[in-house]
């Protein structure tokens, strides 16, 4: 079976040459044969999804569902799922059932999806390796001695790898953005607050956005359309209408106004920087006129986002106290040293590291210098993106400053927080931002980022998927891991 | 440094985690570069910014207040380590 | 120092008060706030800080909480406020952070007149009232090795109304705390019951020699559980520090218990730890913005206070000043007896309010009941009134009338007329009676004719024996006089 896209996926279901329950064999056969080697789940969903499947079957039966119903996906494991576990790659989550579903996994069940598993991932969404994952390494399917980034690492390798055709990824600071361009897959952030984020384990709650991977931007914005909703139980859920984010992909992208940063490309390696100005250039000849702009604050994007981040992931991480849930270690001698061993052992040293910057940065003393400070370049940060936008439709930039990297590159980490240096500062304005995959460097896969003015996700899922009717990119498969 | 071992210990302290004697200094070290790259945030004048505590331009959505939420007992209490039939357990809090 | 035990002290206590307010669902969720549930029963996802759940605010408390504002004739009601994290770890805060407003509260900068201890009227400054979540219950004694966590309570709505250091004795606290709870029980927004937690003070305290202008150290009092204990504990926290600071010691700024049965304050163990909350802007909630339609769209629940109702009993209505004072006070029993005072016609406010306090509220005590059960309306009660008023009956048939309304639809009239209760003002009728009674008395009679004004009584109460006191006194008298 060849895999196009999901709309010829759902036409075949729905002509019944084929049906739910052998669209799902085929894909889990791909997981018994690769998961495993790649190290991209934590737990399948065999009953839930089994159940799932009947549902879908009737759906398409009584010719109601939607193009979704009965494609298969996996959920990053962030995303609470009732009676499955949620493990957020933690030892402190290692048995955690939730009581309850996240309101984007309920929105893709309504839809009649099939969940066949939960996606490996950095611990508590922090990392850009997938290396730290208390369940292990996540190995790229382009080079298996390379990472995956992160901290989506585990769901973009299952739709690298063809185990699925969608999954689901949170955003961060560039968790759905770089493992996409590392992988060579799509994967769009949408605005924040489009994506409730109830029951998406917090890691930064001001910056924390749901996302979706797969091959093609026209995938994106099929399984996004159905994702995004306003939520009632989210307070910062965006209070606007449902978008069809398909709608606009087929215009043509003549005249749109696409911003370049000069300065980033300039501090890009030469090979990718070559790469990403070819992409650019495609969009050129395809119409678009190239602006030049300047984010003149962006460079302290990284260094705002270690004080913010942290900050709020240090709090939101107290509740793992080994009390009412999750890990508690064995034997306490009296309720210090139940928190503090609880926690010393349920939590990896990453995470660690930022509870501990987190928790510096708002001690007393150091909050206006340091949290407040944070906040005020986040602002200037985004009143630079707000000034570009008044100029440009789209803005066009790399994703990372390196195609995928050994295990064990990066020890100090500072070195890994610079790989997220340009998916950073949309992250922090809290706009919609994709990368589409623009070819291979050294044979490893390289991205594009599209950064789009706040809820215009449809315009730059129409640059991303005219840019995908031109290439042929999105098509490519790492050796090993093609469809036959 | 911009960090030391006493700081460093005293914020273990506040987040409930141990720093052990075997690990401190690589800590120490790690959370110094960190800090030193936080830093760089210091070279741009902020004066007359309003901090931003959210990038959505929206105000607080108001809840009626109605009751919604039936007990969850069983299911809460089945998550705990350390729990009776009707309440969570903790070693002996002194007050 | 030669001068020891000849300085005089000062005392400077500032109060905060925890007022639970008075919503049917929790803070930020639809979780039943009743008190006295069955533990662990009244728990959201939200409340057991389950992964991924996330608060939304409840629009009746920004409202209470701008009640209060109103009430207290504060400066400031916030048109942007915000919520902070305060972030500490303890077993009855699941998510180791209370959500509480520290840089932007709902309301600042009000004042409460209270009498000092000379009589005189004060203003006591209160520097803020904010909105934070209330946390769970440890309990300590059902079992020896662990201590027992009761959620139910979390999240409950507060409002943490804190005082500037404006009060000097342990009286002008008291008087104070009960000012603010006669503001929250009239608003409506607190039930004020002490014993249940939903009204709770700390106290901060320390002493200064008169005339030295900085403060000194002060102590905090813990969750102190009622007026008599406040005044205890400052008290007892007074003596001791004095006694300290005259012996050559030094206060320790911390937080301490009271305890009750020893009349003792000590240290709180589980406090020690010097505690940093690291404060930030909680990033799950938004700024609460409202304009000032909003703020004044509340004014219309801002009732008449027990201070502006006694000067209306008294000047107005002509209540006896005490009267006037403890009917005012009682939120329910002044709120039926403006309701009652309402319906009358030729009945005076004043024989309205003997009666509550009187005739009606023994009742109340007899049949353990309370005003607002409404086991007579105030309509029944008016309409009662106004049968004692025109004549119909007498106080003392009133008394038996209000018995026989008790729990019943009945009005006064359709009780007198169904009991024969009228009042006998028949003089014909009565004559006769008066006429029989003399005739059965010879000699007391004879007794009354010469002067034996003894007599006289002796014959009204036969005559209102014989018709069960429905006799009019009054054409009694006129009667036996006559004669």
């Amino acid at each position: 079976m060849e895999f196009k896209g999901i709309k010829q996926i759902a036409e075949a279901l729905r002509a019944k040459d084929l049906s739910v329950q052998e669209l799902h064999d085929f894909y889990q056969a791909k997981i018994e044969k690769h998961a495993d080697n790649l190290n991209c789940l934590i737990n399948k969903t065999s009953e839930l999804a089994q159940k799932q499947i009947q549902q879908a079957q009737d759906l398409i039966d009584t010719g109601s569902g939607n193009p979704l119903t009965g494609i298969p996906l996996v959920h990053k494991d962030l995303f609470c799922t009732k009676d499955i576990k949620t493990t957020c790659g933690s030892r402190m989550l290692e048995n955690f059932v939730a009581p309850y579903d996240a309101t984007v996994v309920d929105n893709l069940n309504q839809a009649g999806m099939v969940t066949l598993a939960k996606a490996n991932m950095d611990e508590f969404a922090m990392g850009s390796s997938n290396e730290n994952s208390y369940f292990g390494a996540v190995k790229n399917p382009w080079d298996l001695t390379r990472v995956p980034g992160g901290s989506s690492g585990g769901s973009a390798t299952c739709v690298a790898a063809g185990l699925v055709p969608v999954a689901t990824g949170s955003d961060t600071g560039g968790s759905i953005r770089q493992p996409a361009a590392l992988c060579g897959i799509t994967g769009i952030k949408p605005t924040y607050g489009r994506n409730s984020r109830y029951g998406m384990v917090a890691f930064a709650s001001s910056l924390d956005q749901a996302g979706v991977f797969a091959k093609s931007a026209e995938d994106c914005a099929l399984v996004l359309s159905q994702m995004c909703s306003f939520d009632a139980k989210d307070s910062t859920s965006a209070q606007v209408d449902k978008e069809d984010f398909n709608q606009n992909l087929n215009q043509s992208i003549k005249g749109v106004k696409i911003g370049v940063i000069p300065e980033w490309m300039g501090t890009l390696p030469e090979n990718i920087r070559r790469q990403t100005q070819q992409s650019i250039d495609t969009l050129k000849n395809m119409g678009a006129q190239l602006v030049e702009i300047k984010l003149p604050t962006a460079h302290l994007a990284v260094s705002a986002y270690y004080v913010i981040a942290p900050a709020e992931c240090s709090s939101n991480l107290s509740r793992f106290d080994g009390i009412r849930y999750g890990r508690q270690c064995d034997n306490p001698k009296d309720l210090n040293d139940l928190y503090v061993r609880s926690r010393t052992e349920g939590f990896g040293e990453e995470v660690k590291r930022r509870i501990m910057v987190g928790t510096w940065a708002l001690s007393a003393g150091f909050y206006d210098a340091y949290y407040r400070k944070a906040q005020k370049i986040r602002r200037l940060i985004s009143e630079d993106f707000a000034s570009a936008f008044a100029q440009v439709d789209v803005i066009a930039a790399p994703v990372s400053p390196e195609v995928a990297f050994e295990f064990n590159a990066k020890k100090d980490p500072v070195s890994m927080y610079q790989a997220d240096i340009y998916t950073i500062p949309s992250s922090l304005a809290g706009l919609p931002c994709m990368s589409i995959p623009i070819g291979l460097v050294d044979k490893l896969p390289v991205g594009l980022q599209l950064i789009g003015n706040n809820l215009q996700e449809a315009k730059i899922l129409n640059v991303a998927h005219q840019f995908q009717q031109e290439t042929d990119f999105h098509h490519l498969v790492a050796e090993g891991f093609a469809h036959e | 440094m911009l960090i030391n071992r006493k700081e460093v210990q005293q914020i273990a302290v506040l987040a409930k985690l141990n720093v052990s004697k075997d690990e401190i200094d690589t800590i120490v070290t790690s959370l110094d570069s960190v800090v030193e790259m936080i830093n760089h945030i210091n070279e741009v004048d902020t004066d007359n910014v309003k901090p931003m505590a959210n990038p959505m331009d929206a105000v607080q959505r108001l809840r009626a207040d109605v009751v919604t939420e039936t007990s969850n007992k069983e299911v809460l209490l089945s998550m705990a380590t350390n729990a009776d039939d009707d309440y969570f357990l903790v070693p002996t809090v002194v007050e | 120092m030669s001068n020891q035990n000849t300085t005089q002290w000062e005392t400077v206590i500032g109060l905060e008060i925890h007022t639970q307010l008075k919503t049917k669902s929790k803070l930020f969720a639809g979780t039943n706030t009743a008190y006295g549930g069955e533990p662990n029963t009244q728990v959201s996802l939200l409340e057991a800080a389950m992964p991924g759940t996330l608060p939304v605010f409840n629009e009746k408390v920004l409202r209470y909480a701008i009640r209060f504002g109103l009430a207290v004739g504060a400066k400031v009601i916030a048109k942007e406020s915000t919520f902070d994290r305060k972030n500490y770890f303890y077993p009855d805060s699941p998510k180791a952070y209370q959500i509480t407003q520290l840089n932007h509260p709902i309301v600042e900068h009000g004042e409460l007149v209270i009498q000092d201890d000379k009589g005189n009227d004060k203003t006591i400054r209160i520097n803020r009232a904010h909105i934070e979540e209330d946390a769970g219950k440890s309990i300590h004694d059902k079992y020896t090795q662990y201590s027992a966590i009761d959620l139910n309570r979390c999240g409950t709505p507060l409002i943490e109304i804190v005082s500037e250091p404006d009060l000097s004795s342990a009286k002008e606290a008291v008087r104070y705390m009960r000012g603010i709870h006669t503001i929250v029980t009239h608003l409506g927004i607190c039930d004020g019951n002490l014993q249940e937690g939903s009204f709770r003070c700390d106290a901060n305290v320390s002493i200064r020699p008169v005339g030295q202008k900085e403060l000194g150290t002060r102590t905090e009092l813990k969750n102190i559980n009622s007026f008599r204990f406040v005044e205890k504990a400052i008290n007892i926290e007074i003596k001791r520090q004095i006694k300290l600071l005259e012996s050559g010691g030094t206060v320790t700024q911390e937080t301490r218990l009271y305890d009750a049965d020893k009349n003792e304050t000590r240290p709180m163990r589980s406090k020690e730890e010097a505690n940093d909350y690291r404060y930030f802007p909680d990033p799950d909630l938004l700024p609460v913005v409202i304009d000032q339609a909003y703020i004044d769209n509340e004014k219309q629940f801002i009732p008449e206070f027990p201070a502006q109702k006694i000067i209306r009993y008294t000047q107005d209505l002509k209540l006896k000043p005490d009267d006037a004072t403890t009917i005012a006070h009682d939120k329910e029993l002044s709120e039926y007896f403006d309701a009652a005072v309402k319906q009358l016609g030729k009945a005076k406010p004043k024989v309205a309010a003997n009666m509550i306090l009187g005739e009606f509220s023994a009742l109340l005590n007899a049949n353990d009941a309370k005003v607002e059960d409404n086991n007579i309306s105030p309509e029944q009660f008016a309409e009662l009134l106004e049968a004692l008023a025109a004549g119909t009956i007498s106080h003392k048939i009133a008394k038996v009338v209000m018995e026989k309304i008790w729990g019943t639809d009945s009005t006064a009239a359709q009780i007198i007329d169904k009991e024969g209760l009228a009042q006998v003002s028949d003089t014909g009728e009565l004559e006769t009676i008066v006429k029989e009674i003399i005739k059965n008395n010879p000699s007391q009679f004879e007794a009354y004719k010469g002067g034996d004004m003894k007599m006289f009584n002796y014959f009204v109460g036969q005559v209102m024996k014989q018709t069960r006191g429905r006799a009019n006194p009054a054409q009694v008298k006129t009667l036996l006089e006559e004669l």
